[in-house]
């Protein structure tokens, strides 16, 4: 079984102390303990952003490729095999902004695929940008008169795209976000999770204690498989009253469970060989 | 003596079915033993407009499209009047009698032959759509064509869609056969005569046999978004898909493809995408990031002429200097560019290796001209191709690094899942993929990378083709779909050879100064309006060509053009 010192890199993060991907990191090497992830069933993607450099400290193999891109380079590799477990790193500004198109197609097709949405209202690696999830009136180094754009949340979005799986977090959650990975993993589809991660340096706003004091858990009742109860969870935001936990998972066959030519084998199991065309040819004779 | 071709065009607007009764007739002929080439003109619009489809039928060769036509068939009246002042002396026009013409202007030495198309389709039972049918039955008769051969294709093509549907088109077929005969009989042509000696041929375009070439190298993983003028493969590869047990991918854009297919790629898939100029732009930053991750892509580039939209549906060279140097900074790039369907068989076949063997993006650039002009060629035999995906393992390794340092430039690479850890990186990185912003690490990677390019220059054979005389008065040098025009051209000019350049990048430097540098008289042909290979070669070479023909308007060069060229610049000692 995978444990903690298997998955060292032995790099030092390069994360400001206090913020919010240490936590996710704790969180996501738990649930790899926990659920065997390791190099020969597992697969991590990121975008460009401080989330990326996740990648360099989870000894699993991973791509880290463009800014926005991570969702087509994860659901590339899942087509090609499917039997992987494949984790998306991304940010706000990564697929709500660069990415938003593929965040909304990726979702429609229910690729069976996690993604962890580092969610810190901020552009923070450019050092201090407004960005997608950044409230109306955010100052910062690009709105110093204060952000005219509204933010958008990547849980109704999520959710009117089609994924199947949406749930939010508070990134120092350690164990509940571990489980929410693995829910997320077990789930057939694409699963959304936005983690709410502090900004330590560039956003005062959205900090540690902001969301300790007004997040709260999704009740008991809340009806996971109703889309208007999730749309309307997911349209809360403010003072006492953000919702975390489960806001939406419904079964429905994911993109790679529908392509007939991956239900036995993946693309990479059939070794690449040379075909014979007479029978294509012979429709243009 | 000249060689004897005769052209039929067909006009009319689009959907009604123009283009499909001009490859009807062309593989007709190509059944009977003849050798065909098929011409497309089409504004960007899926219905009315003015299209036009030549198809070109030779006993010997023909490769382009001809600026005359032996026979019209005019489906709509706009045919008229865009064409009258091409209808020479003696040609034949058909055209639909249901249809009120406007004939007061044409040439009087042409030959009527009023049919009433949609009227028979009627009466064989059919609709108007299937006037097509009835014209190239009536094209059968006059043309001295077996009209079984037309019925036996019907039952090929149509068959699937029931016995009853091709019940209907052969009455269509022999509906248009009969009353051509009854009316114009003295007016028969003997051309669709049946060839004594006939080898199993077909009838096909580059966006075919670019799609044959990913098949029959192993294609596993291919997402391509629709443009023209490359829609065609993806048609062709969808269709496929499971018959050979690949994945066919529809994406959101461009961007989304090109990742998508470095995602597969990285997983272990042979991948490719493919796109036309405009698209390619969306691809740039990802097509970086396959180099930096050395991982294996091929890319299309179709070729039509920009900037922006351009011209959708014509042809342009335009691309070849952007697919060179698209992207920031430095990295490897393998170019090809092929100059008919085969050749963009071959090279496609040939690209998958190369990015396998080193795990860099190859771009095989083809041109609007032969993606969608069909003409016929033997069926193709691959037995010597074999695949080769280069340093690639899925075994787990001690101490495994991908991005070791290695004299030929190219590391052992892996696949997730085999065991291995690696990273695949857009950042520099370490041998493992870790980022790194060490010196040592930096220039290593690099050197290492750019490497792989003289490698494969040592290694491949990126030889020019030349075709005719070693020793000629005038040399023309040309690239891409130019050399169907320039070879049916200068079978004429015993004095004349043509370079014919499929390597862009690395560039075979040396091969093409040894033909240049003893040249008498170069002409460089491009149809772009900067002369981007002439300026590849003075680049390469330091030899500068100062005779450029150039062509920028979308359509082909025509070999008529080229003979008037290649008489101006060598009158005396041509033919």
């Amino acid at each position: 079984m995978t444990q903690i010192a298997d998955l060292s890199t032995g790099c030092s993060p390069t994360w400001c102390p206090g913020c919010g991907d240490i936590a996710i990191w704790a969180a996501f090497k738990n649930a790899c303990v926990a659920r065997g992830w390791d190099d020969t069933n597992t697969v991590l993607t990121a975008g460009i952003g401080c989330h990326g450099h996740m990648l360099n400290y989870v000894k699993i193999t991973s791509v880290e490729g463009l800014h926005g891109r991570a969702l087509p380079m994860a659901t590339g590799i899942k087509m090609a095999n499917n039997k992987l477990n494949v984790f998306v790193f991304t940010g706000d500004g990564d697929s709500l902004a660069e990415g938003g198109n593929h965040f909304v197609n990726t979702c429609r097709r229910n690729h069976d695929i996690t993604v962890i949405l580092h969610d810190n209202a901020i552009y923070g690696l450019t050092t201090g940008q407004t960005s997608p999830r950044s409230p109306h009136g955010f100052k910062s180094k690009s709105t110093p008169f204060g952000n005219i754009d509204e933010p958008i949340s990547p849980v109704t979005l999520a959710i009117a795209s089609g994924a199947t799986f949406v749930a939010r977090e508070y990134a120092s959650h350690i164990p509940q976000l571990a489980e929410l990975f693995a829910k997320a993993n077990d789930h057939k589809g694409t699963a959304i999770i936005d983690v709410l991660q502090p900004c330590v340096t560039w956003n005062d706003l959205y900090d540690h204690n902001y969301y300790q004091q007004n997040t709260y858990y999704l009740p008991e009742d809340h009806d996971k498989t109703s889309l208007t109860a999730a749309f309307e969870k997911s349209l809360e935001w403010g003072e006492k009253k953000i919702p975390l936990g489960i806001f939406y998972q419904v079964e429905r066959p994911s993109y790679e469970d529908q392509i007939p030519q991956i239900k036995e084998k993946t693309l990479v199991e059939v070794p690449t060989a040379k075909k014979d065309l007479s029978e294509v040819f012979q429709k243009y004779t | 003596m000249a060689q004897e071709i005769f052209s039929l065009t067909i006009g009319g607007q689009a959907g009604q079915g123009i283009k499909a009764a001009g490859l009807l007739l062309a593989k007709i002929a190509t059944r009977l033993g003849k050798n065909v080439y098929t011409y497309s003109e089409y504004p960007s619009l899926i219905k009315g407009g003015h299209n036009l489809t030549q198809v070109s039928i030779s006993r010997e060769s023909v490769t382009a499209p001809r600026k005359t036509n032996e026979f019209w068939i005019a489906l709509d009246q706009n045919t008229l009047n865009v064409h009258l002042n091409e209808f020479s002396d003696g040609a034949e026009i058909l055209f639909d009698t249901d249809r009120k013409y406007d004939l007061s202007k044409i040439n009087p030495n042409v030959n009527f032959l009023p049919v009433p198309l949609g009227q028979l389709a009627k009466d064989a039972g059919g609709t108007e759509i299937m006037s097509n049918t009835v014209a190239v039955g009536a094209v059968m008769a006059m043309l001295g064509g077996d009209l079984q051969v037309f019925k036996d294709l019907l039952k090929d093509e149509f068959g699937r869609k029931g016995e009853e549907i091709v019940n209907v088109n052969h009455a269509a077929a022999q509906k248009g056969y009969d009353y051509a005969l009854e009316h114009f009989s003295d007016k028969k042509k003997e051309v669709l005569t049946k060839e004594e000696v006939i080898t199993q041929r077909m009838v096909a375009n580059a966006n075919d046999t670019v799609a044959f070439g990913a098949m029959a190298a192993g294609l596993q993983f291919a997402a391509i978004y629709p443009m023209s003028p490359v829609s065609n493969i993806l048609h062709v590869l969808a269709a496929n898909q499971e018959r050979y047990g690949f994945i066919y991918k529809q994406p959101e854009d461009e961007i989304a493809a090109i990742n998508m297919a470095i995602g597969a790629s990285f997983a272990g898939a042979r991948s490719m995408t493919a796109t036309s100029g405009g698209g390619f732009s969306l691809m740039v930053e990802a097509l970086g990031l396959s180099a930096m991750m050395e991982t294996p892509l091929v890319i299309i580039d179709g070729m039509r002429p920009g900037p922006a939209t351009g011209l959708p549906t014509w042809s342009g060279q335009g691309d070849l200097r952007f697919v060179l140097h698209a992207h920031q900074g430095d990295f490897p790039r393998i170019v090809l560019a092929a100059g008919d369907p085969k050749e963009a068989f071959e090279l496609t076949m040939q690209a998958f290796n190369l990015a396998d063997k080193y795990q860099t993006p190859v771009v095989v650039l083809v041109d609007k001209n032969i993606c969608e002009h069909d003409q016929s060629m033997p069926v193709f035999n691959f037995s010597d191709y074999e695949v080769n995906r280069g340093k690639l393992t899925t075994e787990k390794q001690e101490n495994f690094e991908r991005y070791a340092m290695s004299d030929d430039g190219i590391s052992t690479r892996s696949i997730p899942g085999s065991g291995n850890f690696f990273i695949g990186n857009s950042y520099e990185h370490t041998t493992v993929g870790h980022d790194s912003e060490e010196i040592e690490d930096i220039n290593n990677q690099m050197r290492k990378r750019m490497q792989k390019l003289i490698t494969c220059a040592e290694s491949e054979d990126t030889s020019p083709k030349l075709y005719g005389p070693m020793d000629a008065d005038v040399t023309i040098v040309s690239w891409g779909s130019n050399k169907g025009s320039i070879r049916q051209a200068i079978k004429d000019f015993p004095n004349v050879n043509f370079l014919h350049i499929t390597w862009m990048s690395p560039f075979p430097t040396e091969k093409v100064k040894s033909v240049l540098a003893n040249a008498k008289h170069i002409i460089n042909m491009e149809c772009n309006y900067t002369a981007a290979l002439g300026g590849l070669i003075r680049e390469n070479t330091g030899i500068e060509i100062t005779d450029n023909f150039l062509k920028y308007d979308g359509r082909p060069f025509f070999p008529e053009e080229i003979v008037e060229k290649l008489k101006a610049v060598a009158p005396e000692r041509s033919i």
